[in-house]
C-alpha cells in the first residue's frame, strides 16, 4: 500500500475515483473476502477488517489514511451503529452500513447515526462501484462549511482545501462550477500561491482530546439545556472553528450520550457520576491510567492533573465511567524502547514532558524496557511517564488474561455485562490467533477466520497455522499488549474491576512467554484502587503513535491471499477424500471445514 | 467419477463451455444457490483463478462454527431466543455470501420461530437448516470436483478448447 505521499497523491489525483481508500469491516470472514475482491475490481484500495475495535485502531491510527468507511451492522465485538458514532465523532469520515436485515427500522436507525447509505446483503457490485459519491459529498460539505464563515482564512483554507482534495482525488469538471462561486468570494486569492498544501492539509476539524475537552466543558458551563452551537463556540473560543463545526459535533455527542444514557439503565452504577457531561468524565479513562501510575491520586484530583498532561494527538478519549468504559492507551515512555517504531513528538504534547510511546509487543521481545517505563510511574506530576492502557475487547481468554475468570460466556455480574461480547468476538481477520498457543486458550467463542479455536470444537488446519503466525507477527509490532499493565489478578477484586480487554491481534502469535512475565510486571507495579472500577470497553481505547508503521497492518492483505494458497492446497488433499459424503457429513469432518 | 449429474450429460456439458455458452453450474439450476453465486464466478479472474472455491470453503468453514453455535444456544436452559436469533441472523448472512439460497430461507423460518419464542419450532427449523447445509456441501464439493476434471481434461485434449 503505497504511503501518503506526494507522488502516490499524484497517482490517487490522476484518477479519482480510482484508488479510492476503503476499510471494510465485517466479522463474516466470507463476505470480507468477497468484497475485498469486489472493491479491487473497482480499482478502490481495500483494507480488511474483522473487528469493529481493530478498525477503530486502524482509524485513529492514521486519521487520513482512508477515505470511507464500510461496516456491517451486526458484529459481536461491537454494535455496528456504535462504531459509526465513533467514526463520524472522531474521523468524520463516510460510513457505509451493510447488512442482510434490511428492515425499515434498522436502515432508520443507521441513517440516524450518520450512515451514508444502508447496502443490503447480497451487496452489488454496481453499489460499491459508486461509494465515491459518498466521499465527494462530505468534502464538499466540509468546504462549504468553511466558507460560510466569513474570514479570509476559512476562504483560504476552503480553497487549500479544494487543492488538497484535487490532488489527492484529481476531480473532473463537476467542481469547476463550485471553485467559480468561490472565485467571485476569493478573487483576491484567486492567484495567490498556497504553496505547500500538504501544510493546510490538516485543516479539517479534527475532534482532539483537548479540542472535544474545550467542548464539554463549554456545554456543562452553558448548561446542556440550554446549548447551542453558538455559546459553545463562543466560549470555546477556538480560532479557526466554525459554528457549524460545533453544531454538527454536538449532533454527534449528543447522539452519542443518549445511546449511552440508554446503556446506564443496564449497567450496574458502581460509580456515579453527577452529570453525564461533567468534564471529568470524559478524561477518565486517562484519569485512570495516570492513577495506574500514581495510586495516591484521589479520583477527582487526576482528571485534572492529566487533562493537562494527556496529549491529544488527535485522540479522542469520550469515556464515561458510568458506562464502565475506559481508555486505555498504555504509553510506555521509554524513549530508549527498541520495541516502539514511533514516538510521539515532544512539540505535541501539552504539558508533558515525557514522551508517549507505545510500546510494541513482539513475540520474542524482552519486556525489559516495559518495566523499566512502568517502574518510573510516580505520583503524578508534571514530569511523571504516564501511562495509557490500550484496550480492546478481548477475544481469547487465554491463561495470562485477566479476564480468565469470564471464560464462560454468561456473565452472572452486571458489571461484567460488556465483557459478553468478548466471547462472540471474532478475530481480526488473517490475524487470528493463538495458533501457536492455542492448546493453552481457554476461549469460548472465538471466531478465528480460518482456523476453529474453539475449546470445545474442533481442530485446526495446520497448513494455516504457519501463515497466521506470520501474519501475526506482523500484525504484533504496533500493538500494545495491556496485558503487561493489568492489575494483578490475585489479590483485591479489583481486577476484576479494572479488566483489560487484550486486542486480540495483539495476542497473535504475542501470546508470548513472557505473558507471565507481564503479569507479573504488572502485578508489582500496577495496583488499582479500589473505587476505580475501571471497566474495559469495546474498543474506546486507541493508541497513539500505534508505532506500527500503517504498513505493517495493511500488509496482512498480501498475506492472506499466501494464505489462500495454502488454503487452497488443503482444499484440493480434501476433496479427494470426500467422493462418498454421506448425507450428513460430520461438520468437521471434510472439505469445507 | 461420481458426480450427481443431473440430466446433462458430461459431453454436453463440455460442448456448451467449449462454445462459450454460460455454463449454469448445476446447483444453480435446482435451486440451492441464487444469482449471488453467479456474482462470485464472475468476480473469479486471472488474478484469483480458483475465487469462487476459496470464498466456498471458506463459508463452510465458518458456516459450520455458527451452526455449532446455535447447536450450543440451543441447549441453554431457559432458552435465550434473543441470543439464538443472532447466531441465526448471523448464519442468514453468511449463507447470502455464496448464495446459499435453501440454507437462507431455512434461517428465515428459524428465525420467525426464535421471534415467537417456539422452542420446538426452533428445533425442527434447525434440523433443515442443517440438512439443506449438508446437501449444499455435498452438491458444492461434488461440483468443484467436476471442475477440476474438467479442467484436467481440457489440458489434456488441446483439441476441446
Amino acid at each position: 500500500m503505497p504511503a501518503d505521499n506526494a507522488s502516490s497523491l499524484t497517482t490517487r489525483a490522476e484518477a479519482f475515483p480510482y484508488g479510492l481508500r476503503v476499510l471494510v469491516v465485517d466479522d463474516d470472514p466470507t463476505w470480507l473476502k468477497i468484497l475485498e475482491k469486489m472493491l479491487k475490481k473497482c480499482s478502490y484500495e481495500v483494507t480488511t477488517c474483522g473487528l469493529a475495535t481493530v478498525a477503530l485502531h486502524l482509524l485513529r491510527e492514521r486519521k487520513d489514511k482512508f477515505d470511507i468507511v464500510i461496516s456491517d451492522v451486526n458484529m459481536p465485538d461491537m454494535d455496528g451503529f456504535k462504531l459509526l458514532e465513533h467514526v463520524g465523532l472522531e474521523m468524520d469520515l463516510p460510513v457505509i452500513m451493510m447488512s442482510v436485515d434490511g428492515e425499515t427500522s434498522r436502515v432508520m436507525k443507521g441513517v440516524q447515526h450518520g450512515a451514508c447509505d444502508y447496502l443490503l446483503k447480497p451487496v452489488r457490485m454496481k453499489e460499491l462501484r459508486n461509494i465515491w459519491q459518498h466521499v465527494y459529498r462530505k468534502k464538499i460539505h466540509e468546504v462549504k462549511e468553511i466558507e460560510s464563515h466569513d474570514s479570509n482564512e476559512d476562504i483560504q483554507i476552503l480553497r487549500s482545501r479544494y487543492e488538497d482534495f484535487d490532488e489527492r482525488h484529481g476531480l473532473f469538471s463537476g467542481v469547476d462550477s463550485v471553485r467559480k462561486r468561490k472565485d467571485v468570494d476569493s478573487k483576491e486569492l484567486t492567484d495567490q500561491e498556497y504553496g505547500d498544501s500538504s501544510a493546510v492539509k490538516k485543516a479539517r476539524v479534527v475532534w482532539t482530546v483537548d479540542l472535544h475537552q474545550k467542548f464539554v466543558d463549554a456545554v456543562n458551563q452553558i448548561g446542556f439545556d440550554k446549548v447551542g452551537p453558538k455559546k459553545i463556540l463562543d466560549l470555546m473560543n477556538v480560532p479557526g472553528l466554525t459554528r457549524e463545526n460545533v453544531a454538527s459535533h454536538l449532533q454527534k455527542y449528543r447522539l452519542y450520550l443518549s445511546r449511552l444514557q440508554k446503556q446506564n439503565d443496564v449497567l450496574t452504577p458502581s460509580r456515579n457520576v453527577q452529570s453525564e457531561f461533567c468534564p471529568k468524565d470524559l478524561p477518565v479513562g486517562i484519569g485512570f491510567q495516570s492513577s495506574i501510575s500514581a495510586p495516591q491520586n484521589s479520583v477527582g484530583s487526576r482528571y485534572v492533573c492529566t487533562t493537562q498532561k494527556i496529549q491529544a494527538q488527535g485522540i479522542f478519549s469520550d469515556i464515561q465511567v458510568d458506562d464502565l468504559k475506559s481508555i486505555a492507551s498504555f504509553q510506555a515512555t521509554d524513549t530508549k524502547n527498541p520495541l516502539r517504531s514511533d514516538v510521539t513528538d515532544p512539540p505535541k504534547i501539552n504539558s508533558v514532558s515525557q514522551l508517549g510511546v507505545l510500546v510494541s509487543f513482539m513475540p520474542n521481545v524482552d519486556y525489559k524496557p516495559l518495566e523499566q517505563a512502568v517502574s518510573k510511574q510516580q505520583p503524578l506530576s508534571s514530569s511523571i511517564p504516564v501511562m495509557q492502557v490500550m484496550q480492546y475487547p478481548k477475544n481469547n481468554i487465554e491463561n495470562g488474561g485477566l479476564l480468565q475468570g469470564f471464560s464462560s460466556s454468561s456473565q452472572p455480574n452486571q458489571e461484567h455485562k460488556l465483557l459478553d461480547h468478548l466471547h462472540t468476538a471474532p478475530p481480526l481477520i488473517s490475524m487470528s490467533c493463538n495458533t501457536t498457543e492455542r492448546e493453552k486458550v481457554d476461549i469460548s467463542n472465538t471466531k478465528p477466520v480460518f482456523t476453529e479455536h474453539r475449546n470445545n470444537h474442533t481442530r485446526t488446519t495446520s497448513p494455516i497455522t504457519c501463515t497466521i503466525d506470520s501474519v501475526s507477527v506482523h500484525v504484533g509490532h504496533g500493538i500494545v499488549n495491556s496485558q503487561t499493565f493489568t492489575a494483578p489478578r490475585e489479590p483485591s477484586g479489583s481486577p476484576r474491576k479494572g479488566a483489560f480487554y487484550f486486542d486480540q491481534t495483539s495476542n497473535c502469535g504475542l501470546r508470548s512467554p513472557s505473558q507471565e512475565l507481564n503479569l507479573k510486571n504488572g502485578a508489582e507495579l500496577v495496583s488499582f484502587p479500589e473505587d476505580l472500577q475501571l471497566y474495559s470497553l469495546q474498543g474506546y481505547g486507541y493508541l497513539e503513535n500505534v508505532g506500527l508503521n500503517g504498513m505493517e497492518i495493511f500488509e496482512y492483505n498480501d498475506s492472506t491471499s499466501e494464505f489462500h494458497s495454502n488454503f487452497y492446497d488443503e482444499v484440493e488433499f480434501d476433496i479427494r477424500q470426500l467422493c462418498d459424503a454421506t448425507d450428513y457429513p460430520p461438520l468437521d469432518g471434510c472439505l469445507f471445514t | 467419477m461420481l458426480v450427481n449429474f443431473p440430466n446433462e450429460t458430461l459431453p454436453a456439458f463440455f460442448s456448451r463451455r467449449r462454445n462459450n455458452h454460460q455454463t449454469l453450474p448445476f446447483p444453480l439450476s435446482e435451486g440451492y444457490l441464487d444469482e449471488q453465486f453467479h456474482q462470485l464466478e464472475e468476480l473469479q479472474d486471472d488474478v484469483s483463478p480458483n475465487f469462487v472455491e476459496e470464498v466456498v470453503v471458506l463459508f463452510f468453514r465458518d458456516s459450520s462454527r455458527l451452526i455449532s453455535n446455535i447447536e450450543q444456544a440451543l441447549e441453554k436452559h431457559p432458552q435465550d431466543f434473543h441470543g439464538l436469533r443472532a447466531c441465526v441472523q448471523q448464519l442468514k448472512g453468511s449463507s447470502s455470501s455464496i448464495g446459499a439460497l435453501k440454507v437462507k430461507n431455512e434461517c428465515d423460518l428459524f428465525r420467525e420461530y426464535c421471534d415467537e419464542e417456539n422452542k420446538e419450532g426452533c428445533l425442527r427449523s434447525f434440523q433443515k437448516v442443517k440438512k439443506e447445509h449438508a446437501i449444499l456441501r455435498q452438491k458444492l464439493e461434488a461440483y468443484f470436483q467436476l471442475l477440476r476434471q474438467v479442467g484436467q481434461m481440457e489440458r489434456a485434449t488441446p483439441s476441446y478448447n
